[in-house]
């Protein structure tokens, strides 16, 4: 049997979730014979690849960068799984929605800054008036909640997707777990 | 034609990130710069909610160093309650923060920098990773899981949960150590002592073999900040900050959490979230200086553990002064991991660390607070202002890798001119170039609180500002 081919990505999120994935610590070895991470901040690769098996997607959708990844990534993903909190409702970078952009950015970049204050634009991506889930852009397979859901919890997601057995999510977690 | 080649999105890296590289009309290098492309608002959108939500609220910067930031916002907190934390409290919240820096410190050698070294900067960017070192040096990717899962382990065993934990608050933390945890603990000491002795075996071997890298990975003389204890030891909660300059004199000493704003200020450039912070008497960019591993190292005297010591010493005689590369980040790196567990296993030899007492209590007694703490990668401070209720009312943090950024652009810039030669570059010579800001091991979650994300980039521009070229592995 080939190996699956699984992806990580990560949107406005606190890399909290990859953390906890990483927890899954010796039993990423073991689950290294049956996947191999193909697209990850732990991997080299800059593309994302035409086909993935499986993508967990962290954090919420905050700037045009965050749209055009969120969209890239769902055209070549079997299944999409919205990872954590950030991910399914927005969670802590949507905290930012009833100020907008402008409040956050000229308090950071303008008042808060001793020298050279200015917006910064070269390069950087624009933010989104509004951080949503990435359920509001594309269709999302599996939710895994959880600020961030526990390094079992992903064992016990990752092995019954692999084996295609059944997968009771509420059973493993629940929001701000 | 001038031309620019970037990298997008630099990886092994924690956080979203470019690099571009801008070359003139002959093909020579003429400036790089380094992108953060996140950007979050924290310091905003804590407006109007309680301080002693706080702590809760802003370990969310960032998943991988949240203990820190717990310890610099209850800090902050604390200054506003005006208490002093019990003893115990403060023995068991820098016990919390070693295992944090112990984890994150795996996390960047192991599994983001030790491809590099081990399978070398121009090896095959598909076995490039952790799995890849795993399969060919099996012990040495597991020293690095094991090094991570040791720190995260203890993490969950204080605190219930390893990311993001509800245990540290301000006036203390919110249950006393058990015995039976204290002894789970000593327990684990004796693998990770292991681990950590091959890690730094193997990499005293092969450090040698990286002399060009060493050359120009951020090697230029600057500041160093951290904190110090009075004694000149090293110092991860309390203490003051101390600056020392490139020959390693004293600039600036003594700097407490409240004066640590008269004296560094933040910067903004164009082309990143991350801000740039420097110290104020000498002006941006003029007073920019180093945080992290190799600034602790270089400021303090001693560790005050055995071991620890022993390898300080050595590490010392790399330079006559202050070390000055920054691939030496990753030295440092190891013996400060060595140091964490030695020093937790000091710190739950004392009987009074099982006390129950371990939380003080008061309301709003000043108006404004701040705190301050070293993070794995280098100074955290946190500053609020409430009002008399305990609302917040205004916030600013100060992170390690805004204050290592003049120093990751220059040494990119550094090891560009090094490497891209007439306009001709290959992937493993990019590599290196994202390897030298590696070395800092940047957080960008963090460093992007402010409002958003921060990615990194890296492309190769011509000197009218063209982008020549676009490397996309
Ligand atoms: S869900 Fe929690 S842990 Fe995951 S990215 Fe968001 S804040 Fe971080």
């Amino acid at each position: 049997m080939s190996k699956l081919k699984v992806a990580t990505a990560w949107l406005d999120g606190c890399s909290g979730c990859h953390m906890s994935f990483l927890d899954m610590d010796e039993r990423l070895l073991e689950l290294a014979e049956l996947i191999e991470v193909v697209y990850s901040p732990l991997v080299d690769a800059k593309k994302f690849p035409d086909e993935v098996d499986i993508a967990l997607v962290e954090g919420a959708v905050a700037s045009v960068d965050d749209e055009k990844k969120i969209r890239k990534i769902r055209a070549h993903t079997r299944t999409l799984i919205a990872m954590g909190d950030c991910a399914i409702t927005g969670n802590v970078p949507a905290m930012r929605n009833p100020i907008g952009p402008e409040a956050i950015l000229e308090r950071a970049y303008i008042e808060n800054a001793s020298a050279q204050p200015q917006i910064p634009c070269v390069v950087v991506p624009k933010l989104l008036r509004v951080v949503r889930p990435i359920h509001e852009f594309v269709k999302v397979d599996v939710f895994l909640p959880g600020c961030p859901p526990s390094a079992q919890t992903f064992h016990a997601a990752l092995t019954a997707l692999i084996n295609g057995g059944p997968l009771d999510i509420s059973a493993l977690t629940r929001f701000g777990a | 034609m001038s031309q620019t080649i970037t990298i997008d999105p630099v990886t092994r890296l924690e956080g979203h990130g470019k690099i571009t590289i801008q070359l003139n009309a002959q093909g020579e290098v003429e400036n790089a710069h380094f992108h953060v492309t996140q950007v979050r608002g924290f310091e905003r959108f804590s407006e109007g909610r309680p301080y002693y939500e706080m702590p809760g609220l802003m370990a969310r910067v960032c998943g991988i160093c949240p203990v820190s930031h717990l310890i610099a916002s209850a800090r902050a907190c604390e200054a506003i309650m005006s208490v002093r934390i019990p003893s115990t409290a403060s023995r068991l919240r820098n016990m919390l923060n070693l295992a944090q820096m112990v984890q994150s410190h795996a996390l960047s050698f192991f599994y983001l920098s030790s491809p590099d070294l081990l399978l070398g900067m121009e090896s095959d960017p598909a076995t490039r990773h952790i799995f890849g070192v795993t399969a060919a040096r099996p012990e040495l990717g597991r020293a690095g899981i094991g090094l991570r899962r040791f720190g995260q382990y203890i993490i969950e065993l204080l605190a219930e949960k390893r990311i993001h934990p509800g245990w540290v608050v301000p006036g203390g933390v919110t249950e006393p150590l058990a015995p039976a945890k204290r002894d789970e603990i000593l327990s684990m000491i004796p693998e990770a002592y292991t681990h950590i002795g091959l890690a730094l075996d193997w990499y005293k071997k092969i450090a040698d073999g990286f002399k060009a890298e060493i050359e120009v990975f951020a090697n230029f003389p600057s500041l160093f900040m951290s904190l110090i204890n009075e004694d000149e030891s090293i110092e991860f909660n309390g203490g003051a900050l101390r600056l020392i300059g490139p020959g390693g004199g004293i600039i600036d000493d003594g700097i407490t959490a409240a004066k640590f704003t008269e004296v560094i200020g933040e910067a903004v450039e164009p082309y990143s979230y991350t801000k740039f912070a420097y110290y104020k008497p000498l002006g941006y960019p003029e007073g920019s200086y180093r945080v992290g591993p190799l600034a602790r190292l270089n400021i303090v005297k001693s560790m005050g553990t055995p071991r620890a010591d022993k390898e300080l010493a050595e590490f010392k005689q790399l330079a006559s002064g202050p070390v000055l590369s920054s691939f030496y980040y990753h030295h440092a790196r190891l013996i400060e991991i060595l140091y964490g567990i030695e020093k937790i296993e000091q710190i739950l030899s004392d009987p009074l660390i099982l006390d129950k007492q371990v939380r003080a209590t008061a309301g709003v007694n000043r108006f404004e607070g701040a705190g301050q703490a070293e993070a794995p990668r280098g100074t955290l401070h946190h500053h609020y202002k409430v009002d008399e209720n305990g609302k917040i009312l205004w916030a600013n943090l100060v992170i390690a890798t805004g204050q290592n950024n003049n120093a990751m652009n220059r040494g990119i810039l550094q090891a560009a001119r090094q490497y891209v030669k007439e306009g001709k570059f290959t992937e493993g010579i990019l590599n290196r170039v994202e390897a030298v800001v590696r070395t800092f091991d940047p957080c960008l979650s963090c460093s992007t609180h402010a409002f958003g994300q921060m990615p990194l980039a890296l492309s190769l521009v011509s000197a009218s500002g063209e982008v020549v070229d676009r490397v996309v592995r």
